[in-house]
């Protein structure tokens, strides 16, 4: 199924959006996600909500303590997926802290992923040596362990994180935690190019990409661009509302070139 | 045994690196100059110089004889951290770490602080050595510890309050960790704890066995024998580690770690990581026992002292646990209070309400031991910061 990914990605102007899985609740966030699959999203990356997130910034943080106060856990995370991969094409990936899939045990995780139509798994504060089960047992079930890179990763690591890769590389463009930040650092674009001698696997480039010139930006030198925070705190933006969907579709209008991205994945039952 | 944990920072299952990719190379940084200065003997007798002239090591360790005759049963001695400069054993720890941001050529300071104890210690060091200091500190522990901010303030602290989770230390590890990796390439992070990625669990508990390697020494001059049982408070595990790592070997010593058993049995009323239905996860950078629920996330802890109210522990406990060589047991708030004020009463030493909890438990220990019998307690601080909470919550009723 990691090919699935790759070939999502292989032409290009990529676009991954992220959002919490069960925020603001289940059946919204199922609709979330398939009108991102419907306007040209990739791959989707469902967040896992946890109680720690250490490695995000406000926004998502909010987020995910949202979810969990709707009693959000990761037997929801995968109906919702499930649910989304019934009605679409589009690749999923689950986007989580170690501790939620220990506790739920990965095995069991890995076997009800593949049947939920989940293409990979990506482990915040898991990396190297800790996340070499989960990587055993993904694939096993044919799923991948996707990779992660930093501006700090020496060269050796990259060589040897992108030999072990499948799906994508996700290089960060920062040294930080997730948000939206003003500018594009060089370090992605730096980034990206040495991850590139190491590898043909398509390369994400995410943390910090809020705008529509950040995306096409990004569509110059790697082949997707996530964004996270910014369609997050959108959802945010219309708890209030409750018009999330029109919310997250003018998001879209403003991000997205008017010529969209380079696949859509079908959505069947939706507009 | 040596007890060391695997070049990968693990002992058994337990320890180990849990981090975002960004934190992998300043780990390897660190892992790195920490070994140096661990076979440098320049920097051991800087470090030497430092405990000895800056914080008044070695700390006495003084038998508390008007409490032990009260208890009846063993002989109490108690070691005497609260003797350090700034009140607490965390000096230790900052002292040793300090030396080695500077070695490292790093200019800023960020850590996190509970009880505010390794936030004063943190910012006491910066400021002997002129570095920029930043401290995370939950609200909840803020409006405990007020006194300990402004102790932070006046040292040339900048002390930023951590409003998510439960606004205690937990919360407070997080925002440093998200401080660290958002300014790696200037930024050490000082953590308080034997906590945390590899290396700092290690680390912590190295610059920490000073306490243990001191208090060998000084029972066997004064006891003329090694000590029967070590009682310590344990939160993240430094004090304790630090006590007990120098005796591990010495088969007939036994050990208790103590923890918060707060107000109750109950997920969430305490932060007794090892009690009934304990389990492992990885919280923090590390694998070890963590209070969690059904679906992973972390628990909600109490404790009425902020420095133990934390929902995991140091790894290399949990291994010592699990092997048999430590035991774990914990008291309650109400039970620390009493001890807090009994060692004040009976022997004019005023505990951290952290250390409390290991008086507390020696009270219930000693009388079933014989006079023969010597116990070392470990006094990890003073108890000066915890007056006026006490205060409050005796004029309110104890809970
Ligand atoms: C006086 C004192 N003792 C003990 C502790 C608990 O930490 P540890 O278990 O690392 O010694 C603290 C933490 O703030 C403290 O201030």
């Amino acid at each position: 199924m990691s090919g699935r990914i790759t070939k999502s990605l292989a032409n290009g102007r990529g676009f991954i959006p992220f959002v919490t899985a069960g925020d603001p609740n289940d059946e919204v966030s199922l609709e979330i996600c398939k009108l991102l699959a419907n306007r040209g999203a990739s791959v989707i990356e469902l967040g896992v909500p946890f109680s720690d997130p250490m490695a995000d910034g406000v926004v998502i943080q909010r987020s995910s303590q949202r979810a969990i106060d709707n009693g959000v856990n990761l037997r929801r995370v995968l109906s919702i997926a499930e649910k989304l991969s019934s009605a679409s094409t589009v690749p999923i990936v689950l986007f989580s802290y170690l501790n939620p899939l220990l506790r739920f045990g990965v095995e069991e995780l890995c076997s009800a992923a593949r049947s939920a139509g989940i293409d990979g798994i990506l482990t915040v504060d898991a990396v190297d040596s800790e996340a070499e089960e989960l990587s055993r047992v993904l694939a096993k079930h044919e799923m991948s362990l996707i990779s992660l890179v930093s501006p700090t990763t020496s060269d050796a690591r990259l060589e040897n994180i992108c030999r072990n890769a499948r799906g994508f590389i996700y290089a960060v463009s920062k040294a930080g935690v997730t948000g939206a930040s003003g500018s594009l650092s060089g370090d992605a674009e730096k980034l990206t190019a040495k991850v590139r001698k190491f590898t043909d696997l398509p390369i994400a480039v995410g943390f910090g990409i809020s705008t529509r010139e950040q995306v096409e930006n990004v569509w110059k030198f790697a082949d997707a661009a996530v964004v996270g925070s910014a369609i997050v705190a959108e959802i945010e933006a219309a708890l209030a509302a409750g018009d999330t969907l029109a919310h997250v579709e003018a998001l879209i209008d403003q991000l997205l070139p008017l010529q969209k991205a380079a696949h859509t994945h079908k959505v069947e039952g939706s507009r | 045994m040596n007890f060391e944990p695997n070049n990968k920072g693990y002992w058994g299952e337990f320890g180990g690196r849990f981090v975002p990719e960004t934190l992998v190379a300043p780990l390897d940084e660190l892992s790195e100059a920490f070994l140096a200065s661990r076979d440098d003997p320049e920097f051991h007798s800087e470090l030497a110089g430092l405990l000895k002239d800056y914080s008044g090591r070695p700390t006495a360790l003084y038998f508390a004889e008007r409490l032990s005759n009260e208890l009846g049963g063993a002989r109490i001695y108690l070691k005497r951290e609260d003797l350090n400069h700034t009140g607490a054993h965390k000096i230790n720890n900052c002292l040793g770490q300090i030396l080695l941001a500077r070695r490292m050529g790093k200019t800023r300071i960020v850590a996190e602080t509970g009880a505010g104890q390794h936030g004063v210690a943190t910012a006491t060091v910066c400021a002997l050595f002129g570095l920029q200091c930043v401290v995370y500190m939950g609200s909840e522990d803020i409006r405990r510890q007020e006194l300990n901010v402004f102790r932070m303030q006046l040292l040339g602290a900048e002390v930023r309050a951590v409003d998510t989770g439960s606004r205690t230390l937990k919360d407070a590890i997080n925002e440093a960790l998200r401080d660290w990796v958002t300014n790696v390439a200037d930024t050490y992070y000082l953590l308080g704890s034997a906590l945390g990625p590899h290396p700092y669990p290690l680390m912590v508990r190295e610059f920490q066995s000073v306490i243990g390697r001191e208090a060998r020494q000084q029972i066997l001059e004064s006891a003329g024998k090694l000590p029967d049982l070590l009682v310590a408070c344990v939160g993240g595990g430094s004090n304790a580690i630090g006590l007990f790592h120098p005796f591990l070997n010495d088969a007939e010593v036994q050990m208790t770690g103590v923890e918060a058993g707060g107000r109750g049995a109950a997920l969430g009323e305490h932060a007794a990581r090892f009690a009934k239905g304990a389990a492992v996860g990885v919280l923090q950078g590390t694998r070890s026992y963590v209070l969690q629920d059904d679906d992973g996330n972390i628990a909600a802890t109490h404790s009425v002292s902020a420095g133990l109210d934390y929902a995991s522990v140091g790894p290399e406990h949990s291994y010592l646990r699990d092997i048999g060589r430590i035991k774990y047991d914990s008291v309650t708030d109400s039970e620390a209070l009493e001890a807090f004020q009994m060692l004040s009463r009976t022997e004019g030493i005023i505990p951290a309400l952290e250390s409390a909890h290991a008086v507390a438990f020696a009270v219930k220990a000693a009388p079933k031991m014989s006079r023969e019998q010597v116990m070392i307690v470990n006094v990890s601080g003073r108890g000066d910061k915890d007056v006026d909470a006490v205060r409050q919550l005796l004029n309110g009723g104890a809970k």
